[in-house]
């Protein structure tokens, strides 16, 4: 039989414009290619700004994350201004972090993945769709529709709870070099915490029995989708001034074992991509980018970043995992269920972390633009891990880098042709119906893939002229 | 209907006392609405050189809620990140509405356009194996819009993508498409109020008046300075010196002199809050001019460029 191509062009229900390939020989998928079809080019755009401009421009690249771009941009900017924050700055930059974690998760199961195992009302945007595999029994499809209305009610409250210290969402405004700009008082944090509370509520009663019943549904999926085995977390929300103890460490998981993560072992490859392939190899914080957009073997605007030349997947599965919170199993309905377990968690210890804020105390540290300096922010968005790199240099910005979770997941082939994760998870999956590849969309979605975030922080030197040979 | 034009926009203004469309539910304005969307007029979002920040910032409306937006007031036939559909299915379903509701139906668009080498950086879907550029598909679907309403600063004025050195030759909207109305709703990302407001004003009673930019007036006709609670400190003169100070926070870098929006007025997130509201200088992302007119956002405008305190107004 004759292998068959499915593009599917646009991936929708996911942030971004992102393409994928997949080649289908007796009804299984043998091979997949991810690409990344949006280029913007945020990182030229911050060459030679103020520094301090680094904190708001970088949570435009994704309108979806800013707080996971804010966070790393202004912890990269802390290290290169050499600034320690108050306590109560950063227990406030983990309560935005925390909310937007928890806005997110809710949101990526109920209005971007969970279309795909249940049925809308027949209306727009609900129709057209896939046709085929919907197996809830209809009183409990009816459930979930009522709950995907509910949810979006709860995800605004858990941005509404995010304005209560961030001024506003997307993207928040307060936090700065050196903490953030407000100071918490009484009446703020009795309007975050009667928020939590009802999101948690809403997290223990409706999110997780939700997950859970898709899991029993749709169990075929604990064996479909597991990818490349490798897992991997930056870490994330720091406990102390230093950030040496954190709520989710760093590390990665690998053959079984789980093993310290050291940043100067990320490497990102270009040989599929299209850059030149001189290029390839680099580490993030010396990253030089030049487009080779006639590469023939080129097929993204993604780089495909490794560690120790592996791939690895983020994300709230791989931070779970890491931590020990999470060892059920790697595949489509292990990340959701991750993600829901990790939001559960989130909610119950940012209520501690609210009453240790100090009504009144301040929450910044007074700081200047340094002459130059470096600076490295690791940390962790709902997607995954997340890291910033500046270079400054006569109080400008010189060079500004970033390596993001959907690189990670959707990045294409390494130089050694080893795919990336996202491609690695469709290899081998049976498809039933190739008109209606549910099966694709379903692994594809629960890596919550996020490409605006992806591709952006690459740094052109010439022009380009011609693309994409697929 | 009940609801006259003169009273709908009282009920936008955020100047009116306590009102804003999120912070007030008008029955009157519900059945207007709902009688008006009757034949839920399709409505195609497009996405070019975005974040997705201006649909994020949009399913945070309070009144009407998105739900409400989506199942009574207009019939969302194409938003990437929310429909059923996806590859082929969708695209194809979104060239058919263009086509069977020509002249009829709007387009939201969200990003600004990629033009350098023909549009190559952003792509939008497939046909017949071959990618579609948003330019080219704005290039084709744009004439055939009832109206288009550029959302946020990206596709009304160019914004962060366009930002210096503009890397993709970004443009916005109304650079692209000629003879279709457009209305440019700038913000980064707008408020949720200034984006329904608009489209219910089209569906009740056409076209709000515009400004010289093509932005409605109702929304951007003052600066964050002129309604800013601070206004008082900077008559006075009390400047804050550092973030946490109280003060007006026009030496720690406030542009609201040069932001032209209601937000002191209406706020955020369902009016929990705002920019200024915690301590933060406005970065002036609601203008026409973000982000470069406005960068470095925390380096105190010079004083050619502040406003005059009444004192100084000889």
């Amino acid at each position: 039989m004759a292998t068959t191509k499915i593009v599917i062009d646009p991936v929708t229900r996911i942030e971004g414009h992102l393409k994928i390939t997949c080649e289908v020989d007796n009804g299984k998928i043998t091979d997949a290619y991810s690409s990344g079809t949006l280029w913007r080019g945020i990182e030229v755009i911050l060459k030679g700004r103020d520094p301090r401009d680094a904190g708001q421009i970088t949570q435009r690249i994704c309108g979806v994350c800013p707080m996971a771009h804010g966070t790393a941009s202004i912890l990269c900017l802390d290290d290169a201004f050499k600034v320690t924050v108050p306590d109560n700055g950063r227990i406030i930059r983990n309560l935005l972090l925390g909310s937007n974690h928890l806005q997110s998760h809710i949101l990526h199961f109920y209005h971007l993945a969970a279309l795909d195992y249940v049925t809308g009302p027949d209306v727009a945007p609900f129709v057209p769709r896939y046709k085929g595999d919907y197996r809830l029994p209809k009183k409990l499809n009816d459930q979930y529709v009522a709950h995907y209305l509910q949810a979006l009610e709860m995800r605004k409250k858990a941005h509404e709870m995010l304005a209560v210290f961030g001024g506003k969402m997307p993207p928040q405004i307060t936090m700065v070099v050196g903490g953030v700009t407000v100071t918490p008082s009484v009446d703020k944090m009795a309007s975050f915490l009667w928020r939590l509370r009802e999101i948690a509520a809403f997290v223990n009663d409706v999110y997780i029995p939700d997950v859970m019943g898709v899991a029993e549904v749709y169990s075929d999926y604990k064996n479909i989708g597991k990818g490349c085995g490798n897992l991997l977390s930056y870490g994330a929300f720091p406990q102390d001034s230093a950030g040496k103890e954190k709520l989710f460490k760093s590390g990665r998981y690998t053959k079984e074992r789980v093993l310290s993560f050291d940043p100067n072992k990320i490497t990102e490859d270009v040989k599929y991509s299209w850059y030149k392939d001189g290029t390839s190899g680099k580490k993030p914080s010396e990253g030089i980018t030049e487009p080779e957009a006639e590469k023939a073997s080129g097929y993204t605007w993604l780089k495909a970043p490794r560690y120790e030349g592996q791939p690895y997947e983020v994300g709230p599965l791989a931070r779970m995992w890491v931590n020990g919170d999470y060892r059920q199993g790697i595949s489509v309905i292990d990340r959701h269920a991750a993600r829901a377990l990790e939001a559960k968690k989130l909610a119950e210890v940012m209520e501690g972390w609210l009453l240790q804020l100090k009504p009144g105390q301040p929450a910044y540290a007074e700081t200047k633009v340094p002459d130059s300096g470096e600076g490295m922010g690791l940390t962790e968005g709902a997607r995954g891990a997340l890291g910033h790199w500046i270079k400054i240099s006569g109080k400008k910005i010189e060079n500004y880098q970033a390596v993001v979770p959907t690189t990670w997941n959707a990045g294409p082939r390494d130089d050694k042709g080893v795919r990336g994760p996202i491609e690695e998870a469709l290899v081998g999956t049976p498809i039933v119906d190739e008109d209606n590849p549910l099966e694709i969309v379903r692994i594809i979605r629960s890596f919550d893939p996020c490409i605006a975030c992806a591709v952006h922080l690459i740094k052109p030197s010439g022009e380009m002229k011609r693309f994409r040979v697929v | 209907m009940e609801l006259t034009r003169r009273e709908f926009l009282k009920i936008c203004s955020a100047s009116a006392v306590g009102a804003g469309l999120s912070q007030m539910y008008i029955p009157e304005l519900v059945q207007a609405m709902e009688e008006a969307a009757a034949k839920k007029p399709p409505v195609i979002w497009l996405q070019g050189a975005n974040c997705t920040g201006c649909v994020v910032s949009l399913i945070n409306t309070a009144h009407p809620t998105i739900s409400e937006v989506l199942l009574k007031i207009i019939s969302l036939e194409y938003q990437s990140n929310i429909m059923a559909a996806a590859g082929e299915l969708a695209f194809s379903h979104m060239e058919m509405i263009a086509e069977r509701a020509k002249g009829e139906f709007f387009i939201l668009m969200e990003g600004a356009v990629p033009t350098k080498d023909n549009g190559i950086y952003c792509t939008v879907g497939e046909r017949n194996g071959k990618e579609v550029s948003v330019l080219e598909l704005l290039n084709e679907i744009g004439p055939k819009a009832k109206a288009i309403v550029a959302v946020g600063d990206c596709a009304a004025f160019g914004g962060i993508p366009a930002g210096k050195p503009n890397p993709t030759g970004c443009k916005p909207v109304s650079e692209i498409v000629k003879g279709v109305p457009i209305i440019n709703i700038q913000g980064c990302p707008p408020h949720p109020d200034w984006v329904l407001g608009t489209i219910v004003h089209v569906l009740l009673f056409g076209l709000p008046e515009l400004d010289d930019k093509a932005r409605p007036k109702l929304f951007f006709g003052e600066t964050v300075h002129q309604n800013c609670p601070n206004y008082s400190y900077f008559q006075e003169g009390k400047m804050a010196k550092k973030f946490g100070d109280k003060g007006c926070l026009i030496e720690l870098g406030c542009k609201g002199p040069m932001a032209m929006s209601d937000c002191p007025l209406r706020k955020w997130n369902s009016g929990v809050n705002w920019c200024i509201g915690v301590g933060s200088p406005c970065i002036g992302c609601s203008s026409d001019t973000f982000p470069d007119g406005m960068s470095p956002f925390y380096s105190a405008l010079p004083q050619d460029k502040r406003p005059k305190k009444d004192s100084e107004i000889v």
